[in-house]
């Protein structure tokens, strides 16, 4: 049983050259194990605040600070020198999953321990036979060992997504770092990534900060969700707390996309178990 | 309805739309220019054509039958010239992989691609025949000379194509394999060449097959192959040999060819 990392982010700001930040002084806590939601319209920053945390892009020179447990990412606008390294703690799985097609099933999730291989192995993709039990199992906790072999780009978007997860698995990631996961699947699909995140929480005690788009999902799998608007953190708290007259008034109009009555939204809300988890936030209405 | 009868006529095409302009006119007249100019440059006679057939026709007749006698030299040197092309070929390709990769602007710096580019383009932009020349001065006479210039002329051209491979790659599967924490040469092997694989490989026979054409051609200014022998014969007015050893050259040619496309479709 690993135990999750804990996130803090501090006054983290970026303004990719625009007049308007993409990230306004943003605080960020998260304590090791939570399963935190976050929220926001399009171009609200939420990708760019996960692309932040792992070190993909750096903030406004000078401006905050991201830690991942003890470890520093980046701060006051430099990335850590060795993030390579420090990224093997923070797993992050993409809209578009982020595979690589052309390679097997169990290549694309062995190139989660890439860090734990010598280079010399790596580099001819050559793997002993723990490692591969390694991915396998991995595999098989997200339900799709038997397409091991095949080519990634063979996977529907919900198997493909679930590689990803295990190529964050075996990367034995300590906080996993989920940008829209589900946004380009189907409900069905959606549903179940959401539920392995939840269950990937629960029982390894991974800390997972997923970015949504649609609030339901929020309510429906975490506890605390945090809500960004053009930028800043505008909400922090109770998930249950997030119905539709908070969310009005914290996005306007804007609210529409993110509430919208699309089928994704309708499979999950007609779900029994989802109603159930629902009734509280209809209930403080 | 009652809204597109309110759009004044005219405006549904977008201002500064299509003219025929003087611009265009004036590009067709420079380009009749430079027909002009090039057609006294290049010395074109195509009446000659018609009044020296009688010539053309002697000359043709020289050529058939084919003569050959000396078959067995002929395949022996042909076989030597598609030796000369594979390691021609294949020190390129190894050369080409990493050149390539250092001259593609989404793996590395600007003060990288852009000398390593140069480079590239100065093995590209001499020809084979040039390199052989030179390189017959510094190894000798013989097919290693040939090999030398294919590989550095090769190597030129290969760069460039699979930089080009390179930087029309999809950047998210590198993306996931950067997030899991690894180097950035892990990057590369595991989220840039299994994309580019494909286009790699069928560029690398495409060149093989020119590099078997090219090395034909090698030999005649004395880099071993066929090329020595059809130097010989042509320089020795054996019209009917020469038939002979071109359409060897022909025959292999053609079958590389259609060996190579065969191949290719395997790994697309």
């Amino acid at each position: 049983m690993s135990t999750g990392s804990s996130l803090s982010v501090r006054g983290l700001s970026k303004s990719f050259g625009a007049p308007q930040l993409a990230l306004s002084s943003v605080d960020l806590d998260i304590r090791p194990g939570e399963m935190v939601a976050l929220i926001g319209a399009s171009g609200s920053g939420k990708s760019t605040l996960l692309r932040h945390i792992s070190g993909f892009v750096a903030a406004d020179a000078g401006s905050g600070e991201v830690k991942v447990g003890e470890r520093t990412m980046q701060s006051g606008g430099r990335i850590a020198r060795d993030i390579r390294h420090l990224r093997t703690e923070v797993g992050f799985v993409f809209q578009q999953f982020n595979l690589v097609g052309r390679l097997s099933v169990m290549t694309n999730v062995l190139a989660g321990l890439l860090t734990r291989v010598p280079a010399w192995r790596s580099l001819v993709m050559r793997f002993t036979r723990e490692e591969k039990a390694e991915a396998w199992r991995a595999l098989k906790s997200v339900g799709i060992e038997n397409l091991a072999w095949q080519r990634a780009s063979t996977l529907s978007g919900g198997q493909q997504q679930r590689v990803a997860i295990a190529r964050a698995l075996v990367q034995r990631a300590r906080i996993i770092l989920a940008d829209e996961p589900i946004a380009s699947l189907d409900p069905e699909s959606a549903r179940n990534v959401m539920e392995i995140l939840a269950r990937i929480n629960r029982e390894q005690g991974i800390t997972v900060l997923v970015s949504l788009h649609q609030v339901q999902f929020a309510r429906r799998y975490c506890v605390r969700t945090v809500a960004l608007r053009l930028g800043e953190v505008v909400y922090d708290g109770p998930s249950e707390a997030l119905d539709a007259k908070l969310l009005r008034n914290l996005y306007g109009a804007a609210v529409e996309e993110m509430l919208d009555g699309t089928e994704t939204i309708d499979a999950v809300m007609n779900d029994p178990v989802v109603a159930e988890g629902l009734r509280p936030a209809a209930a403080s209405a | 309805m009652t809204q597109a009868a309110t759009i004044p006529p005219g405006a549904l095409s977008p201002p500064g739309g299509p003219r025929r302009t003087l611009a265009q006119a004036f590009g067709w007249a420079v380009f009749a220019l430079v027909l002009l100019w090039a057609w006294k440059g290049a010395d074109m006679r195509p009446l000659d054509l018609w009044k020296d057939s009688g010539n053309m026709k002697v000359f043709l007749a020289e050529f058939f039958p084919p003569d050959f006698r000396e078959w067995k030299s002929y395949l022996r040197e042909m076989i030597v010239t598609v030796h000369i092309a594979v390691w021609g070929t294949v020190l390129a390709i190894v050369c080409a992989v990493p050149c390539g990769l250092l001259s593609s602007s989404n793996i590395v710096p600007w003060w990288v691609y852009q000398p390593v580019r140069r480079v590239m383009d100065a093995c590209r932009a001499i020809n084979e025949m040039v390199f052989a020349m030179l390189f017959i001065v510094a190894v000798g006479l013989g097919p290693f000379a040939g090999v030398l210039a294919l590989w550095i002329h090769t190597t030129g051209t290969l760069a460039k194509l699979f930089s080009e491979a390179v930087e029309a790659i999809d950047p998210r599967p590198v993306e996931g394999v950067r997030a899991t924490g690894s180097s950035a040469i892990e990057e590369i092997v595991y989220g840039v060449i299994p994309q580019v694989m494909p286009l790699w490989i069928s560029y690398s026979l495409y060149r093989f097959e020119s590099n078997v054409r090219s090395a034909s051609v090698v030999g005649m200014v004395g880099a071993g192959g066929i090329g020595v022998i059809l130097y010989e014969v042509i320089r020795g007015f054996e019209y009917a040999q020469t038939c002979a050893v071109m359409l060897i050259i022909i025959t292999f040619v053609s079958s590389i060819d259609l060996i190579s496309a065969r191949v290719r479709k395997l790994f697309i």
